[in-house]
Order: C-alpha cells, then structure tokens, then sequence
C-alpha cells in the first residue's frame, strides 16, 4: 500500500519530539546525548485499515493454529503408527511421527506468529525510559542492618559463650556424616575385582558369533575373531560385567612376524589372543588392518601393533592390550592357559 | 478515558469478574505491589537479547516432553527378551530401558515425536545456553551488579550438560553405553578414589545393574530440580537488575528504554515460546535423532565406528582423544594422566568462565554499576581472550570428531590428531592476536567516523583537477553513541614510599594487576576515544578534508 492511499486526516502533522529531553550539542560537548530519537510512525498507526488487515492477518494466524490442531487429533486417530512414507528429501520415514510433528509444529508456531505480529504492528510501539535505581542500599538503611545484625549477635551471645559455640559447631560438623555414612552401600569396594577375568587354565575360548569352541585351524590369516570364555551365556545374570572384561580378540599371524618374544611364547601356532577391551577408557576394540596387524579403538583411535606386543603406536591410550596366553586342550581346541596376567581394561591408581 | 467508561459499570453493581479475582488475591497474596514494579517494567530490544529466552522456553519444554516420556520409560537394568513390533530385534536381549525406549518409540502413538522433540530441545537448550553466554561475555554483561547471574547462568550451563549426558545414557542403547564407559574410564583415572568412585557409582563393576536407575533419578530429579531453581534465581535477578542495554542516544547508566512488559514482551516472548517450540516440534517431525534401534541394546563387547556424543559434550571426548597416552607407574600405582589431564583440563577450561568476571573486575578495580553494554571493539583484550576461548573450545570439537573430519575429508587420523594436538595451544594464540587487531582496527575507524565522518562513496572534483571523496558528518544521535563508552586508564604502581617516607614493599599481586592492566588497557591496547577538543578542532575552519 502506498502512502497516497492513507486517509489525509490520518497523516501525522510533524515529528514530534514526545519524549525524551532533546540534548543539544553546545559548544562545550559536541558528543551531547540528543535524547530518545522521535517516535516513527508504523504504517497501522496512521491509517486504520492497514490495522484492520494486521487484526486479520492475525486472526488467520491463529485460525491456522486451531486448524492444525485439529489435524493433529486427526492424524493420531486415522494414521497407523506403523505405516512408514517417503518424504522427499528425508526419505522413508514415520507417517504418524511426521503427520504428529508437523501439525503440532504448525500449531505451535502459529500461535506464537500471531502473537508477534500483534504486538509489533497494532501495539505501542513507543519507547519509554525508566529509572534505574542503585542495587546498593543507602547508608542509613546499612548502618540500620549491621547494628540490628550487631544488636541479635549480641544477644544470643554466640561471641562470648564459646562453649555453646564451639560444640554446636561441632555438632554440625560432624552430623553430615551420617548422610556420608549411608552412601558406603552404594557399590562393594573393588578389591582385586578389577585384576581378575573368568580365564583360567582350561578354559575353552567359545566364538563369540557361532558360540562354538574354536579350533586353530578356524582361525585364518586376516580375520579377526571374538571369542568369549567357555560356558558364559547371554542369559548369565552376570554376562554383561564378566564380558566388560573377559572379552577377546584373536588373530591369525605368521610365527616370524611376531617381533615380540613373550607374545610368540604365548601364542599357539601364530594365534595370539589378546583382550578386546581398550587400555585407555575402555571401549571394545573392533577396527583390524589385515596387512599391518594394527588394531585401532572406534572410540578414541588408539592403535596397537598385534604383532609387536600390541604395543600402543598412537593415540591416547597409555600401555599395551593385555595378551592372554592360549594353547590347545587333548581335544584340539583352544585353551586358556591362566587368567590374563594384567588388569585389562582402562589403566586405574591400584593397577601398578 | 477508562475512567469514565467504567463509573456507570460500578455505580450499576459489581466491579468485573477478574477484577474481583484480583482483589481477593491481593488481599491474600500482596499482588498489587509485586504488579505495581513489574506490570509495566521496561525491556530493551535488541534480538541478541532472545537467545536466554530460547533456553528459557526450550527449558520449559525439556520439562514437559520428560514428564510425558516417564509414563512410558522403565528405568531398570533387568535383561528381558523383545517382543514388540520393530521386527530386526525381536527375540534380543537387552535391558528393560532399552525395550521401553523402543516401545515409546514404536508402540506408543506421537511417542517418537514426544522422544525427538525432547532431545532435540536438549540439545538446542545447550546450544542455546552457550550462545548466550558469549552474548553476555563479549558485550561485558557480565560486570557489576550481574556477577553473581553469570555464574548462575555458567551453572546452568554446566549442569545442563551432565543432565544431558545422564539423559541420553537411560536408553542403555550401544551408542550411550559407549559413553557411559568412557565415563568410567575417565572417573577411574583419578588418583586414589578413582576405583571407588567407579565402584560407588556403578554399584560394582562396570557396567553393573544399577546405573540406569541412579541416572534416572539424578536426571529426572536432582539435577533438573536444581536447575530450576537456578533459572528462577536467574529471571528474579533480570527482573531486578532490570535489562542492561546499548549505548544510543537517550540511553544511559541510569535508564533502561524500551517497551513495556504488559502488553508487548507479554505478547513477545509469549509468542516467542510458541515460536521456539513449534520450530521443534517441526524438527522432530523431519530430523531424525538418537535412532537408538539402528544402535542396537548395549554390550560392553561392541561398540560401532564412529561413535560421537551429543556436542556439547564433544570437547570433553576431544581433550580426551587428541591427550598423548601418559601413564607413570611408581611404588605399585598408575597415575593415568593421559585420561586424567583431559578431565582437569575438562573443568579448568570451563572454570576459566567463571571466574573470569572477578578477574576483570580486579584488573580494572571498578567498584561502579554497569548497565550500558560494550561492543565488543570497545573491550579488545576482552574479546581477545573471548574468542581465544571459543576457537580453544572448537578446536577440542574438531578433535572430539577427529575420525569424521578424517573419513569425510579424506584425511589421516594421525593428522588430524597432530593438527588439534598443536592448535590447542597455537589456535587461541593466533585468536586472540588476530582479534585484538580487528578490534583496534574497528575503534580507529570509529574514531575516524567520529572525527571525519562518514565516507558517502561521492567523488567530487575540486576546480584545480583534485579528487576528494565527501564526508558526510556523522548525526549527533551517531556521535554521541560512538563516544559514550568510557577507556580505563592503565592501573600503576602507587607511590613507593608511604605517608611516613618509609619505603613501601610493592606486593606481587600488585604488580600483576600493574601488568594485566596495561596489558588491557594499555597505550598499545585501545585506542583512545576523539575528545570533544579534537572534534571541535577538526571541523572548526578546516572544513572537509
């Protein structure tokens, strides 16, 4: 809408300074505060039409909203709530989620539009000052509070009974240790809980995917397997802390590519097993280069050399996996010979 | 005029409905006096002032979605095989949390939605908090009498990150879980509690039976209860300290200009909510989050690749990624720095937030009320520090993420991690330099506005063949905003001797805030703001240049 439109009687005569003294800038200050610039006038404050199409605008807004609403309830009844559409470019997703969502979105935001639209075109907008007033209290108010504070001091006599001070200080103190005490039953204490996995001397290593006993000849140059300890089931009321510790890793190697020694004494035929479970902060480990024999933590990219000792090569942790030493039962399947000789898993003050 | 419209409504009978209400209230409650200071308060505008209400509102409906999704949540850890309708697990194991995350999500009508909106609020809420935070910061809202606020705020915002993070970990799904134990990685490198806080925590090893139910508690409770009162705490002190403002004309110290509460900001921010939650809740009509199906139920033996945490928790894996694996072992114990540094540094680079007002404040060793808010030009070293800050806090981002940015760009991870290993400490050095420079670079030009004025873009011809651009003088309403701020002195040493002529011994603390204060205000750090001599003298007869 043009301005030759608006009603000759609505125009304002001229800007009136309403508020705000106007600073001029004398000789002395050129920098003078000049005061609240005059009020402009918006367009619904002159001409009341374009009022008028403001009030519609936002009663459209909020008629939208209720409409929306009432799609939302639609939708909840009609959509089932496993039926999935495409959506380009999102693809395949939820109806009902996107149906929900979007109604309740249109709702939502309807009503706030309106409400803003409101308040910026057929509100007052002038501007108004007011004063502020210091936080601190005036002086009088002060000395009042500290001679009243001075006066209650006194009279309960805290300073000068120091027996009844000293012991009710006392009692405060201490009685915070019962809320402390109560905490003990939290957890046991960890004794040597964190040194010890189910690996023992005998104990067959179980594929962790097909849970059958391996052998070594299914273990292959290249592959990386899971494997967990013999008779430890997803059922075990226990499965989900022994497997935090327990879990392993093997790998096939040719016995002149391992440079470590104590890791070709206790591997069998070139099948080393070693823990899953990161030395840094103990995410499993799931990530194998075939051709280096660098394992590598998804979590925080520490990477172990499996054929030299799984000694750290980079990243944040700060001592190598622990080696599980393995050998073959009467059987032919792989054994545990001990428990791993190191805590595994995150390093800790009491691992040593 | 209301005056007389409503004398025949009385003198007929009853005063209306609602005026009756309040009466009875007042009489009750003391609302009139409480009315009387706010009804009609007055609120500045500027938009960077929405960014507290956007965590305001996504607050409120952070609290409404998690009421709602206890209904349906069963916080417990016991193992039970699935049954419900999302075909590719049925027949797993998992926790009873992690069913229940999945019957929200599949069995219960708008549930998904419900979920989605609840953590995407969560993560705007931070998003939001953070933001808001550098508002604060860089234009020095910070300063008396708002001190106390910002820590209120600092301690929303670091409490709203551990309610995330317990938040996102009560699915028990294999992405949280992961999280979860490099929590417990992190809490056992402590030296000497470590591993019975770890115990403490978990009820046991990790993972235990018990944590879900401990997080819940402290995620639905403790802490959100906190924060509430934190928040209430923290509009109360708005409200009294009443909104600080820019400098303009008309503006000043001991004013607050804007536009009353009843009825504009009611209508404002009111709406504002609507507009914060229906955007959301449009979000969570078509952005997926936290698919925790496609992660599958927890099991410390797994985990997938590229495991990230929600991003406000993204510096703390940074730190702990791009840290060297530093272990020291001695008399039989392991002192893990390469996870503990990370968790020091994880609270020092956040503690450095708050405290950071006192020491500003000490610097400058202004006792004075601040209500005109800084441009951040105005305050060079400040914002230097500021957005040293901020690019030390993206740069840990950058290395959180160290494995996308190498995936997605094609780069080594090695280097990546050596870049953020060196940037930590290069990249806020850099920062700030740089900063300082724009800033100083930005208050010459003001000066030079000031004193010559505005560059119109016109090129006139002088009558001897001679090219000059035009200046137009700046308004005095421009003027006057551009050189209201006031420019610290340096701080010096006082005198050496005492009243008696006996030599006073300098205190180090002393010569530190010397020092700091140069460093802030010193003749190379700002540059001096034209005095109304220098103007006078430039445009008195000299006429344009």
């Amino acid at each position: 809408m043009s301005s030759q439109d608006i009603p000759e009687e609505n125009l304002p005569a001229e800007q009136e300074y309403a508020h705000g003294a106007v600073g001029v800038a004398d000789e002395e200050n050129p920098f003078a505060d000049p005061g609240l610039p005059p009020h402009e006038h918006r367009i619904q404050d002159i001409d009341e039409r374009a009022a008028r199409r403001s009030e519609r605008v936002v009663a459209l807004l909020f008629t939208v909203s209720m409409l929306a609403t009432v799609g939302f309830i639609v939708s909840y009844v009609t959509i089932p709530h496993d039926k999935n559409i495409f959506v380009f470019p999102i693809g395949h997703i939820s109806a009902l989620n996107f149906a929900l969502g979007l109604t309740l979105g249109v709702a939502l935001f309807c009503i706030g539009a309106g409400a803003v639209h409101w308040a910026r075109t057929l509100m007052s907008d002038v501007e108004v000052a007011d004063e502020r007033h210091p936080i601190e209290a005036a002086p009088e108010i002060r000395a009042k509070v500290h001679a009243d504070f001075r006066q209650g001091a006194k009279e309960s006599a805290l300073g000068r009974r120091k027996l009844i001070r000293n012991t009710m200080f006392g009692a405060l103190a201490l009685v915070p240790l019962s809320g402390v005490m109560l905490l003990r039953d939290l957890g046991p204490l960890p004794g040597t809980s964190l040194r010890h996995t189910l690996w023992a001397k005998g104990k067959r290593l179980v594929n962790m995917n097909t849970n059958q006993p391996l052998r070594p000849e299914d273990i292959s140059v290249g592959s990386l397997t899971f494997a967990k300890p013999d008779g430890l089931e997803e059922t075990d009321e226990e499965f989900q802390n022994e497997m935090a510790k327990a879990a392993l890793m093997i790998v096939r190697l040719q016995p002149d590519n391992i440079k470590d020694k104590r890791e070709l004494d206790w591997s069998h035929e070139g099948v080393v097993a070693f823990s899953k479970i990161c030395t840094h902060v103990g995410c499993p480990i799931s990530l194998y280069e075939q051709q280096t024999h660098h394992v590598l933590c998804p979590c925080h990219q520490s990477t172990f050399d499996l054929s030299d000792g799984a000694r750290v090569i980079f990243g944040p942790a700060g001592h190598a996996l622990p080696q599980l030493r393995i050998g073959v039962d009467s059987e032919g399947y792989l054994q545990a010979l001990g428990d791993f000789e190191e805590p595994v898993g995150p390093a800790f003050w009491e691992r040593g | 005029m209301s005056t007389a419209a409503n004398e025949p409504a009385r003198s007929r009978g009853k005063a209306p409905a609602g005026e009756r209400i309040a009466d009875w209230a007042d009489g009750r409650l003391g609302i009139y006096s409480l009315a009387k200071a706010n009804m009609r308060k007055i609120f500045p505008d500027h938009w960077s002032f929405m960014l507290g209400e956007v965590c305001m509102y996504s607050f409120i409906i952070i609290i409404l979605t998690g009421v709602y999704l206890t209904l349906f949540f069963h916080p417990s850890m016991n193992e039970v095989v699935y049954h419900g309708s999302y075909v590719p697990l049925q027949g797993q194991m998992m926790s009873e949390a992690f069913n229940s995350t999945l019957h929200i999500s599949f069995d219960v009508r708008g549930g998904l939605l419900v979920r989605q909106i609840h953590h995407w609020a969560a993560l705007i809420f931070l998003a939001g908090m953070f933001v808001h935070m550098m508002r604060v910061f860089f234009t020095g809202a910070f300063r008396k009498p708002r001190e106390i606020n910002w820590l209120f705020g600092f301690l929303l915002f670091v409490l709203g990150m551990f309610t995330g993070f317990t938040g996102y970990s009560l699915p028990d799904d294999l992405l949280s879980g992961t999280g979860v134990r490099f929590t417990e990685g992190a809490i056992l490198s402590m030296p000497i509690v470590g591993t019975y806080i770890s115990y403490f925590l978990f009820g046991g090893q990790f993972p235990g039976h018990d944590f879900v139910a401990r997080f819940y508690s402290i995620h639905i409770l403790l802490l959100p209860g906190i924060m509430l009162g934190l928040m209430v705490a923290h509009l109360i002190l708005v409200f009294y300290h009443k909104h600080t403002q820019f400098a303009g004309p008309g503006k000043s110290n001991t004013n607050v200009v804007g536009m009353p509460l009843l009825p504009v900001y009611m209508a404002k921010a009111g709406g504002f909510f609507f507009l914060v939650f229906g955007v959301i809740a449009a979000i969570a009509a078509v952005a997926q989050i936290n698919p925790i199906w496609a992660m599958g139920p927890y099991r410390p033996d797994q985990v997938s690749t590229g495991a990230q945490p929600d991003w406000y928790m993204g510096f703390a894996e940074g730190l702990i990624r791009f840290m060297p694996g530093w272990e020291i072992n001695f008399w039989g114990h392991t002192l893990v720095l390469g996870v503990f540094i990370p968790l020091v540094l994880f609270g020092v680079v956040l503690g450095a937030m708050a405290v950071y007002p006192f020491i500003e404040s000490w610097v400058t060793g202004d006792k004075s009320e601040h209500h005109i808010l800084d441009r951040p030009r105005n305050a060079p070293t400040r914002t230097g520090l500021g957005v040293a800050w901020v690019t030390m806090y993206m740069i840990t981002l950058v290395g959180g993420g160290n494995d996308l940015w190498a995936t997605h760009f094609h780069l080594s991870i090695n280097a990546v991690t050596w870049f953020v290993r060196i940037f930590f400490f290069v990249g806020p050095v850099i920062a700030f330099i740089a900063t300082k420079r724009i800033c100083l670079g930005l208050q010459r030009r003001d000066r030079d506005k000031v004193l010559h004025g505005r560059e119109t873009g016109i090129i006139k011809r002088l009558p001897h063949g001679e090219f000059i651009e035009v200046h137009e003088p700046l308004s005095q309403e421009q003027l006057h905003t551009l050189t209201t701020h006031t420019q610290y002195a340096p701080a010096e040493i006082g005198p050496l001797v005492d009243e008696n002529g006996v030599e006073r011994k300098v205190k180090a603390s002393e010569k530190l805030r010397v020092k700091l204060s140069s460093a802030y205000y010193g003749e190379d750090n700002q540059i001096p703001k034209p005095t109304s001599d220098e103007y006078k003298e430039i445009t008195s007869g000299h006429g344009h240049h």
